[in-house]
């Protein structure tokens, strides 16, 4: 008797979870998935996706989030390494740092965007206060779409700001779990900070790199709001054309054809960090 | 062999919660059937459903001071300015049978995906009984969508107007008159603005949720070529995107950004503007010495303006239709319209006209307005009609055009043919015939020439 409890325990402890998954994320899946291939009255067809190629945006929206993803991804992963390291070395007010650094995780994406636009427009900050300064005679166009380059870098710099902090959070536990023995072993025969990173911190920081990593790119492909934002119709990303697809257009199949198509990036992109950066269990658990 | 067991749990506790979690089969459309009203004392409550009147000030002036003399039902006025969740809120009500919405108020183009939706109530016999109030003849015949049933009762109407810094004046070409301008002096005041300050400071709002392609559709379109489908491809369209070339030379690039003018005329990014009446009025509520409205330019074909249509419709299978139609009386009551144009900045949809009485704000907007519908070469252009659900189809075509004929610089003659088959396959496909200023296509689908 005691046995079978103790067999279900896990299980009733996984139930809620496992039921709002279910509910709120799996099934919608399904759905949208669904109505990629379905015409409006729900018939099976492919045209969706014939009429997403063949729109004008889809072609810079494709190219766009990869760009932005070859550019944020490996961006912040080191930023955020360098950020966690500094942080897990435990200086004097490093707590406060951590604060400054894990700020931008409690606000939105769109909001983040909104502060940013209001940072790099016209009549922005960034401009009036060069201007104040006498660095500018008259104000830089950052946003405009006949400056490409520095809209995008615009982008690059609101992106890196908002997500840095999840994939450091992720490192910095996996920093805290690496057991101290290692370091000082590592002391022991006489290993310098670099080494010490390179040969111990790093191999044993593989598993949430991994996790950091695939976190990452889900969400650089799902970036939206921020480049909404800032940059409006003329960089257009897969998400955003989703958005608009639904929101503006009302045309839910569509939508869901560019979701699907985002959502087999993603899974490409994890089973290749699977694969890349494979650990073994006794890496990821230290024992 | 004992993760084996976990693993066969595991699974049978998924499928079993994937099977609970099918979708069940849909109940019917129809409503529950209506309950006998008992006759109470206290009035019933009704929903009033709106995607007008985002800004929270606005909200408050229309629960305190507009619907506050209403008393055949208790009103809980929400707004949910966005139309993806307005509109799924009402498919899902629908589709479930539980109806809460009583009263409907949306623009124009929002009434199609309605009655795709089939959520809304025949209201021919409440336009026969407001027949003496004397509301525009040509509001009401929009309001039946192309069908033979009143579909909504006209609201409020807006417009879109010239807006200018008067700092903007001596930079006007010589012998311009600034309230009879045309495009080609339009993109002239811009490049004399652009050589005097290095800045171009013409402004329109082409960002993602703008309403530039309204401007294309009822302003540009028109007055270059007198049609809009019919011309779409014309020898007068070439001439048209040439000139908005050479107009978006002088026009600040941040316009992509752009999605209301306000706030980019009071931050001075912007002198001269074009765009929607709501989406202005703060520059003349928060300088109103800096600003001036003047009615939008002519082209060869005329001064053609479209003039924005908001209504009220009353939900298929509300619980409250009678407290509705006595809101959709209240609000067509010439005082109610009075104290929308003098709370909310809206203009009266009644043939009496516009009130006298109002904030000096409004009447600096007004003044352009009035100006704009009573200039010798004025025409009125109708939103688009009979397209449906895919509206949002029809100004994506006027999208990608601008898109790629002005910011991509693609060839004018084939962005217009390959945009203008798109649109022939989207008029066939929903059989919508002209609507004005295209000539008539009686029951034929509207075909590009």
């Amino acid at each position: 008797m005691r046995v079978r409890t103790e067999s279900i325990l896990p299980y009733s402890l996984l139930a809620p979870t496992l039921i709002f998954i279910t509910l709120l994320i799996v099934v919608p899946i399904f759905q949208a998935f669904l109505l990629a291939f379905q015409t409006a009255d729900g018939e099976f067809t492919l045209t969706q996706f014939e009429k997403m190629i063949a729109d004008t945006s889809f072609a810079d929206a494709l190219k766009f989030t990869f760009l932005l993803l070859i550019f944020i991804v490996p961006a912040q992963v080191v930023l955020a390494l360098v950020m966690a390291l500094l942080i897990h070395t435990r200086f004097k007010g490093h707590t406060f740092f951590l604060y400054i650094y894990a700020l931008p995780l409690a606000i939105s994406d769109l909001a983040a965007g909104i502060v940013w636009l209001a940072i790099f427009t016209e009549r922005g900050f960034l401009n009036s206060g060069l201007f104040q300064l006498g660095l500018l005679e008259r104000p830089f166009l950052f946003l405009s779409y006949q400056n490409l380059p520095a809209l995008f870098s615009t982008l690059i710099i609101a992106e890196s700001w908002r997500a840095t902090a999840i994939v450091m959070v992720i490192l910095l536990a996996g920093l805290q779990v690496i057991p101290r023995d290692y370091f000082e072993a590592a002391d022991v025969f006489g290993a310098n900070t670099l080494k010490r990173t390179l040969f111990v911190v790093l191999p044993l920081l593989r598993p949430s790199l991994q996790n950091a990593l695939i976190i990452r790119t889900i969400f650089a492909f799902q970036t939206f709001a921020v480049v909404l934002a800032l940059a409006g119709r003329v960089i257009p990303v897969l998400t955003g054309e989703a958005y608009n697809w639904y929101a503006l257009n009302r045309n839910a199949n569509i939508a869901a054809a560019y979701s699907t198509l985002v959502l087999i990036f993603t899974v490409i992109a994890t089973v290749v960090y699977f694969r890349l950066l494979r650990t073994s269990t006794a890496e990821a658990g230290f024992d | 062999m004992n993760k084996r067991i976990y693993r066969i749990a595991m699974l049978a506790m998924l499928l079993t919660l994937l099977a609970a979690c099918a979708p069940a089969p849909t109940p019917a459309p129809t409503a529950a059937p209506p309950t006998a009203a008992p006759t109470v004392a206290a009035p019933q409550a009704l929903l009033f459903s709106s995607t007008q009147f985002n800004p929270v000030e606005e909200q408050e002036k229309m629960r305190t001071v507009i619907l506050k003399d209403f008393t055949a039902a208790k009103v809980d006025f929400v707004v949910d300015p966005t139309e993806a969740p307005f509109m799924d809120r009402i498919i899902a009500e629908q589709k479930t049978g539980k109806i809460t919405v009583g009263v409907i108020g949306a623009l124009h183009g929002t009434f199609p995906n309605l009655v795709q939706a089939n959520a809304l109530e025949d209201l021919t016999a409440l336009a026969a009984k407001l027949q003496s109030r004397s509301i525009v003849k040509e509001f009401m015949t929009l309001g039946k969508l192309g069908s033979d049933k009143q579909y909504y009762i006209p609201w409020m109407q807006a417009t879109y107007i010239m807006v200018y810094n008067k700092k903007a004046l001596p930079y006007l070409p010589a012998g311009a008159n600034v309230d009879a301008l045309t495009y080609a002096q339009f993109a002239e005041w811009g490049k004399n603005i652009t050589t005097a300050t290095k800045e171009k400071k013409l402004g329109l709002p082409a960002g993602p949720t703008g309403l530039m392609h309204r401007l294309t559709q009822g302003y540009l379109y028109p007055s270059y070529t007198g049609g809009l489908v019919t011309t779409y491809k014309s020898d007068d369209a070439v001439k048209m995107w040439t000139d908005v070339k050479a107009i978006w030379e002088q026009t600040n690039p941040q316009s992509t950004t752009y999605n209301n003018m306000q706030d980019a005329l009071l931050s001075e990014e912007v002198w001269v503007t074009i765009d929607h009446t709501a989406r202005v009025v703060n520059a003349f509520k928060n300088k109103p010495n800096d600003f001036l409205a003047a009615p939008a330019p002519a082209g060869p074909k005329g001064r053609y303006y479209m003039s924005v249509l908001a209504g009220l419709g009353i939900m298929k299978g509300t619980p409250n239709k009678a407290g509705a139609e006595a809101l959709i009386d209240y609000l067509t009551q010439p005082v109610q319209q009075a104290a929308t144009t003098r709370e909310v900045n809206f203009y009266p949809v009644l043939e009496t006209g516009l009130p006298a009485d109002v904030p000096a704000h409004v009447k600096l907007e007004l003044d352009g307005v009035v100006k704009q519908s009573k200039a010798s070469d004025a025409k009125v252009a109708l939103l688009p009609i009979g397209l449906g659900g895919k509206a949002g189809d029809f100004n994506k075509i006027q999208q990608d055009t601008l898109t790629r004929i002005v910011l991509k610089g693609e060839d004018i003659k084939k962005v217009l043919d390959e945009e203008g088959a798109k649109l022939n396959a989207l008029m066939a496909e929903l059989k919508a015939a002209c609507w004005s200023p295209d000539p008539s296509s009686g029951d034929k689908p509207c075909q590009v020439k």
